[in-house]
C-alpha cells in the first residue's frame, strides 16, 4: 500500500544533543534514523513501531527507514516528521530554485510499507 | 591582528567560571556557571539540555590534530597541502563558519579573497532566504532584552523554540518580568503558527495549525486584514486550513498589543516560498508598525552564525554567497551559494569551517563534495572530517577557545573558556593557512 | 648609518594652529611623531619627499559619519543593489577587496578615505552594547586612526538619574560607560524621542520640555545635565548632540532652544543643517532657510561647534539613530526601511534616499548647507561633514571644497536647482570664497581642536605624522580628490591614488575617573533588565589591537 504524504525534516532535542555527543554515537544515529507518523496514518497502513517504509519523493529520491508513532495528536494525519541528518539530507534535491536553499520541508513523498 | 590568549591547563580543585556563554545554539546564554575538576566540565549551571550536552560532550581527547587522507600528519603539513589544494583550484569555496569566532571568521574570508574563491556561509541554508527578503523590503527588530521588557504579544511562525533554543521562553520572550511587562507570563499572549503541534505550541495561549506550505497565504492574508482589504473567506480557509474568524481576531489582538513581537524560524525559509514567506513576514511587521510597535526575530540556530553574516558583510558588502572569482566580491543567491555550486559540480575544491555539509547537503552536492580535495576544520569527527583530504581537530570555541560570537540579535558577546585544549584554534589554523596561501599566490 | 628622520621638504604649508598660512617649509619625521629639524645639521633624512609647489596640510579629520558598527552594517546588507553599478574595489597584492555605494564595505572604507588625505574619523552613534561590533570592524577599516562617540540620549539609566536629580551619579555613570565601551564622548541622538518610539506607534517628541512618558523627563533636561556632565568630567570633546524634529520644516525653533538650553556648557549640534528650517510645521510648501537666525547665535556664543551635514544631490542611504526619523523617511519615500530598538539605549532607523536638485525641499537644503560654512564667523566652529552616509558619501568633499572656494562653481550650480532657493535662502547672495587655509581649519585643525585631540590636525613637533600633500589645481576637486601622497604614523600609505601601505590605525579613546561605587547600582540595573551579564558587557583593553588614550583636563 503506497500512499501519499508531506515530509517535514526539522529540529529536535535529541538531535541536538547528538550533535555535540557525536554524530557516530547511538542517541544520535537512531534519532535522525526514525520516521513519526501520525497514530491514524500507522493504524490505516498497519504499520507497528519498528516496522520499515520505503519513502520516495515526486523526483525519485529515496530512503528506506523505520516508523514511530507520533505522540498524542501532534502529527497531523497526512504529515511525516524525522529529525535533520543523513537520511532526511538523501531526500533534498540539488536545485535551489535561484534562492541558494533546497528545498527542505514539505517535501511531497509517497510512503510504502516494506515487509 | 590581536591574537586571543590561550589558556593553561587547569588543575584540581575544582574551578568555577562564572558568566560563561554557550555557543550551541543563537540564544548565546552569557550567564552560564561551569566547573572544571581534571580538565573535565563536571557542571554547567543553567544550561539548557542541549547546552549540557555541549559542554559535557567537548571533553578532551586524544585524536590527531591533523589528518592527511585519513593518517596522522604535523598542523604544518597540513597547512602546506591546505594551501595547495586552495591554490591550485580554478573554483575553490569557503564554506560553514557558524560555530566558530567572529576572529577566524575574518580570517576565513581574507583566504576567500586571497585565493579569488566563493565565501558562504551556513545562512544560506539558514535564513539566507531572509536575508534575501531584508534586502527586498528592510526589517523591523529589536535586541533581545527590548522582548523581554516590552513585548506583550509574542508569534513564533515556523519554528520549535521548546526544542531548538529551550530558554529562550524563560530568557528571553515569555517569562521574564520587564520594565513594561512586570508580570512576566501573565502580561503576554502567546501565539504559535506551525504545521505540526510540537512541544513549543503546547506551550502557546493560542496555536494556528496551518496547512503545510500554507504560510505566504497566512502571511498575505494578516497583511490583507491589517489594512482592512477584504479577503474572500473560503479562499482562506481552503489555502491555510483555518478559518478568517480565527486570523481576524488574531489581528484584532495584533493591533491591540503594545510591542508585537514575530520570532521565527526554518518552516518560512525551508518551505516552498522561501524568501517570499520571509518577506511576507518582514512586511507584515512593518505595516504592523501603522498600528502598534511590532518587531520580528528570525531564530538563528548555531551559535555564531550571525557573526557570519555580519563578517561577511563588512569585509564584502554582502552577507553570503559572495564571489571573487574577478578580483572582487559579487553576490548570487543561487549562483554563489554553496549548495549550488556544489550540487552543479562548480567547486572543484573547498574550505569548510565548522559545518557539516556532508551530513546537512543534498545528494547531489554531498557526491561533488566527495570528488573534490576538501579541507574541513572541525573540534568534532563528523561525516564531513572523514571524507577531507586535510582533517584538522580544532579547539571548541568558547569551550576552549576565547574569541567573540554574536547573539542571533547581533549582540556581540566574549566567550570564557572552560577548559585547555591540546589542539589548535580554528584562528590559528586559518591564520597559517592565509599565510601560506598569501606567499603561494605572489 | 639610518637617522631615523624622514623629511617633507619645500612643501607650502597650511598649519592654522600655529597660523602658518602657506609658508615655504620642511617638516621633519620620526617614530611617527612630527619633530624639529634636528639641531645637528650632520644628520641626513633616510628619505625625502620633495614636496616643492605642492600644498602640505595635517591629515584631515572627519569628526561625524557612520562607519561601523551594527547600524552601518545594517545598511550594508541592505543595499546590494548599489554595490553592482559602483565602483569595484579590487584586491591588490597588499590591500583587500570591497565594495562601494553608499555605504563602503570596511576596507574600501579604509582605502577610500586615505585617498582623500583623511588619517582620523569619528563614527558618531554607537549603542554601547554593540561596542564590541564596533572595535571587530575597526581593525578591519585600515588607514585611520578611529573613535566613536556613544548613544546615551535615551538611555534608561541617564534618565533615571536625572529625574532623580542625582548629578553625581549621572556624571560617575557617564564616565563608567565611556570606559566600558571605549568610546570618546556621549552623544545624544533626539533625546527622549527614541524612548517614545519604543512606546507608541509612530512615538516621537514634537519640543523640549514634552514628557518622557514612564521616566518623567525631558529632552531639555537630558541635553543640560549631560552637558554639564561632560564639561564637569572635562573630557576632551563636548557633548555631541543630534537634536529634536530633525528634518521637519520649522524645526529652527526646536533648534535655537535647544542651543540655549546648553548655557554655558559646551556644545556640538551635529547636521546643523537638517536643523535649520523654517516653515509651517509639517507643510513642506512653506519650506525655507533659517541659517541667518540660528549662525547669529552660534557666531556669539563661542561654546558651541557644529558640522554641517551637507546634502548633496544622488542617491544615498539615511541611517540615523534616531528610530522614529527613520520610519518617517521610509514612509515619505516609500522606501525599504530597517529599524532596529537597542535595549536600555537607543534605536536606529535605515533609510534609502535620493536627493534631487528638482526637488524644492532637496535643493533647499544643498543651499542650507552651503549658507552655514558662507555665513558662519569663526571657521573653527564650523566642521565640514555630510553625515555621511546621510547628506552624501565622504567622497563629495572635493566637491564641496569646490563649491566654498569658487563662487563661479557655486552659482552655476544654483542655476540647475529648484528657482525656490533663490528666494528662501540667502545662498545667491552670498560671494564669500573660502581660501585653502580656512578649508584646511574646517578639514582638518578645526575638528581635531574640537575634539580635543592635540596631536592631530597640525603640523608642529610633538604631532602625529599624519600628512597630505595636495597638488595645487584650479578645480578644486581635482586638487582634493587625488594628493599626491598620504603620509599616516610618518608613513607614506598612499601615493598617486595607490594605497601602498595599508596600517590599521589606533582606537583613540577616553578613560575619565569616577567613583566607582556606581558598580553596584549598575550591576542591579543590569541584572534586572539587561539581556547580557554585566561583566561580559565592558569591552577590556587588551580587547584593542593598537590604542590611545585620550586624556581629559585635570578635575
Amino acid at each position: 500500500m503506497t500512499e501519499r504524504f508531506i515530509l517535514i525534516p526539522g529540529r529536535t532535542s535529541k538531535q541536538g544533543c547528538g550533535v555535540s555527543e557525536g554524530k557516530f554515537d547511538q542517541v544520535y544515529q537512531q534519532e535522525i534514523t526514525t520516521l513519526q507518523v501520525a497514530p491514524a496514518d500507522m493504524k490505516r497502513m498497519g504499520l507497528a513501531n519498528g516496522d520499515r517504509v520505503r519513502v520516495t519523493t515526486e523526483s525519485g529520491r529515496q530512503i528506506d527507514v523505520a516508523v514511530t508513532a507520533a505522540t498524542g495528536d501532534e502529527l497531523p494525519p497526512g504529515l511525516l516528521f524525522i529529525a535533520y541528518g543523513d537520511l532526511s539530507s538523501r531526500l533534498m534535491d540539488g536545485d535551489t530554485h535561484g534562492s541558494g536553499m533546497p528545498t527542505s520541508k514539505g517535501l511531497d513523498v509517497t510512503m510504502e510499507k516494506l515487509s | 591582528m590581536a591574537t586571543p590568549p590561550i589558556t593553561k591547563p587547569i588543575e584540581s580543585p575544582a574551578t568555577v567560571i562564572t558568566d560563561a556563554t554557550c555557543t550551541f545554539c543563537g540564544c548565546v546564554c552569557d550567564d552560564i556557571d561551569i566547573t572544571v575538576k581534571d580538565n573535565h566540565i563536571t557542571d554547567a549551571k543553567r544550561a539548557c539540555v542541549l547546552g549540557k550536552s555541549w559542554f559535557y560532550g567537548h571533553a578532551a581527547d586524544d585524536r590527531p590534530d591533523c589528518l592527511i587522507e585519513g593518517q596522522p600528519a604535523s598542523v604544518a603539513e597540513g597547512v602546506e597541502r591546505a594551501a595547495r589544494i586552495l591554490t591550485e583550484a580554478r573554483y575553490p569555496i569557503v564554506y560553514g563558519l557558524s560555530d566558530t569566532t567572529s576572529e577566524a571568521q575574518r580570517v576565513a574570508v581574507a583566504i576567500g579573497d586571497a585565493i579569488a574563491g566563493t565565501v558562504d556561509t551556513t545562512t544560506s541554508v539558514c535564513h539566507g532566504p531572509s536575508g534575501m527578503a531584508f534586502q527586498g523590503v528592510g526589517e523591523v527588530t529589536c535586541t533581545l532584552g527590548e522582548v523581554a521588557n516590552r513585548g506583550d504579544l509574542i508569534i513564533f511562525w515556523g519554528g520549535n523554540p521548546a526544542e531548538s533554543h529551550p530558554r529562550h521562553f524563560s530568557k528571553y520572550s515569555l517569562m521574564p518580568k520587564g520594565m513594561f511587562v512586570p508580570n512576566g507570563r501573565k502580561d503576554r499572549t502567546a501565539v504559535g503558527v506551525d504545521v505540526r503541534k510540537t512541544k513549543t505550541a503546547k506551550a502557546m495561549d493560542l496555536f494556528f495549525q496551518i496547512k503545510p506550505r500554507s504560510d505566504f497565504e497566512a502571511l498575505w492574508t494578516l497583511r490583507a486584514l491589517a489594512k482592512s482589504v477584504e479577503v474572500d473567506p473560503e479562499q482562506v480557509k481552503r489555502d491555510t486550513g483555518i478559518e478568517l474568524s480565527r486570523w481576524q481576531d488574531l489581528m484584532d489582538r495584533m493591533k491591540a498589543a503594545k510591542f508585537g513581537v514575530i520570532l521565527f524560524g526554518m518552516g518560512l525559509t525551508m518551505t516552498r516560498g522561501k524568501h517570499l514567506n520571509s518577506e511576507a513576514l518582514l512586511s507584515l511587521a512593518r505595516d504592523m508598525n501603522a498600528f502598534t510597535r511590532f518587531v520580528v526575530k528570525p531564530m538563528r540556530g548555531h551559535g555564531n552564525v550571525t557573526g557570519a553574516d555580519n563578517v561577511v558583510t563588512w569585509q564584502t558588502g554582502y552577507p553570503f554567497g559572495v564571489n571573487m572569482s574577478r578580483g572582487y566580491p559579487r553576490f548570487n543567491p543561487g549562483e554563489y551559494t554553496t549548495s549550488d555550486t556544489l550540487a552543479r559540480g562548480e567547486a572543484d575544491a573547498a574550505l569548510l569551517v565548522a559545518c557539516d555539509p556532508m551530513a546537512n547537503f543534498s545528494q547531489p552536492a554531498r557526491e561533488r563534495l566527495q570528488s573534490i580535495p576538501y579541507i574541513a576544520l572541525d573540534p568534532k569527527e563528523t561525516p564531513t572530517t572523514r571524507s577531507a583530504a586535510v582533517a584538522f581537530t580544532t579547539a571548541t570555541y568558547g569551550i576552549n577557545t576565547p574569541g567573540t560570537v554574536y547573539r542571533m540579535d547581533d549582540v556581540p558577546i566574549y566567550l570564557r573558556p572552560a577548559l585547555s585544549s591540546t589542539h589548535p584554534t580554528d584562528l590559528e589554523v586559518l591564520s597559517a593557512i592565509h599565510r601560506r596561501v598569501t606567499e603561494l599566490k605572489k | 648609518m639610518s637617522s631615523g628622520y624622514f623629511k617633507i621638504a619645500g612643501g607650502t604649508v597650511y598649519d592654522p594652529i600655529h597660523g602658518v598660512d602657506g609658508e615655504v617649509r620642511d617638516i621633519w619625521i620620526r617614530d611617527g611623531q612630527i619633530v624639529e629639524k634636528p639641531s645637528d645639521s650632520n644628520i641626513r633624512p633616510d628619505k625625502t619627499l620633495d614636496a616643492s609647489g605642492l600644498v602640505v596640510m595635517p591629515g584631515g579629520v572627519d569628526m561625524h559619519c557612520h562607519i561601523a558598527g551594527p547600524k552601518v552594517n545594517a545598511a550594508r546588507k541592505m543595499r546590494p543593489e548599489q554595490k553592482r553599478k559602483a565602483e569595484k574595489v579590487v584586491r591588490t597584492s597588499n590591500t583587500r577587496s570591497g565594495t562601494m555605494g553608499s555605504v563602503p564595505s570596511t576596507f574600501a572604507t579604509g582605502y577610500k578615505y586615505a585617498g582623500l588625505g583623511y588619517t582620523t574619523a569619528f563614527d558618531a552613534a554607537i549603542p554601547p552594547l554593540a561596542a564590541r561590533h564596533v572595535h571587530e570592524e575597526f581593525e578591519d577599516t585600515p588607514c585611520l586612526d578611529k573613535g566613536f562617540f556613544v548613544l546615551m540620549g535615551n538611555n534608561h539609566f541617564v534618565m533615571e538619574s536625572i529625574h532623580r536629580k542625582e548629578p553625581e551619579k549621572l556624571r560617575s555613570f557617564i564616565a563608567w560607560l565611556l570606559g566600558a565601551a571605549k568610546g570618546f564622548t556621549p552623544k545624544v541622538v533626539n533625546p527622549g524621542g527614541v524612548e517614545i518610539w519604543k512606546q507608541l506607534p509612530s512615538g516621537n517628541v514634537h519640543g523640549l520640555d514634552e514628557n518622557v512618558a514612564h521616566f518623567d523627563v525631558t529632552p531639555r533636561q537630558i541635553i543640560e545635565q549631560i552637558a554639564r556632565a561632560v564639561d564637569a568630567l572635562k573630557l576632551p570633546h563636548s557633548v555631541h548632540l543630534h537634536a529634536n524634529n530633525l528634518g521637519m520644516p520649522g524645526n529652527w525653533i526646536t533648534t535655537l532652544e535647544t542651543m540655549k538650553t546648553f548655557g554655558d556648557s559646551r556644545g556640538h549640534l551635529a547636521h546643523i543643517q537638517f536643523h535649520s528650517y523654517g516653515g509651517g510645521e509639517g507643510d513642506e510648501n512653506t519650506f525655507n532657510s533659517k541659517v541667518v537666525e540660528l549662525v547669529e547665535y552660534v557666531n556669539a556664543h563661542h561654546n558651541l561647534t557644529v558640522d554641517v551635514g551637507q546634502v548633496l544631490f544622488g542617491e544615498t542611504t539615511t541611517m540615523t539613530a534616531d528610530g522614529p526619523l527613520g520610519y518617517y523617511l521610509s514612509n515619505a519615500f516609500k522606501s525599504k526601511w530597517f529599524s532596529s530598538d537597542t535595549e536600555m539605549e537607543s534605536g536606529c532607523g535605515i533609510a534609502p534616499i535620493e536627493y534631487r536638485n528638482t526637488s524644492l525641499v532637496h535643493s533647499l537644503q544643498w543651499a542650507i548647507g552651503l549658507e552655514w560654512y558662507l555665513l558662519a564667523k569663526d571657521p573653527w566652529r564650523v566642521v565640514m561633514s555630510t553625515d555621511h552616509p546621510n547628506g552624501g558619501s565622504f567622497l563629495a568633499y572635493p566637491q564641496i571644497i569646490q563649491l566654498l572656494m569658487d563662487r563661479t562653481y557655486r552659482q552655476d550650480m544654483l542655476k540647475q536647482v529648484h528657482p525656490a532657493v533663490l528666494e528662501r535662502s540667502t545662498l545667491a547672495d552670498l560671494t564669500r570664497e573660502y581660501s585653502l587655509y580656512e578649508i584646511c581649519i574646517i578639514t582638518r585643525s578645526g575638528p581635531a581642536k574640537i575634539l580635543g585631540l592635540t596631536r592631530k590636525g597640525h603640523l608642529g613637533p610633538g604631532a602625529d605624522a599624519d600628512i597630505t600633500i595636495y597638488t595645487p589645481n584650479d578645480d578644486k576637486t581635482k586638487m582634493f580628490e587625488l594628493p599626491r601622497a598620504v603620509i599616516k604614523s610618518g608613513v607614506v600609505i598612499v601615493e598617486h591614488g595607490e594605497v601602498r601601505e595599508p596600517l590599521t590605525g589606533k582606537l583613540l579613546y577616553v578613560a575619565p575617573e569616577y567613583d566607582t561605587s556606581i558598580e553596584s547600582d549598575i550591576a542591579e540595573w543590569f541584572e534586572k533588565y539587561y539581556s547580557i551579564r554585566f561583566r561580559n558587557y565592558p569591552v577590556p583593553l587588551d580587547y584593542l589591537h593598537d590604542r590611545e588614550e585620550v586624556a581629559c583636563a585635570r578635575l
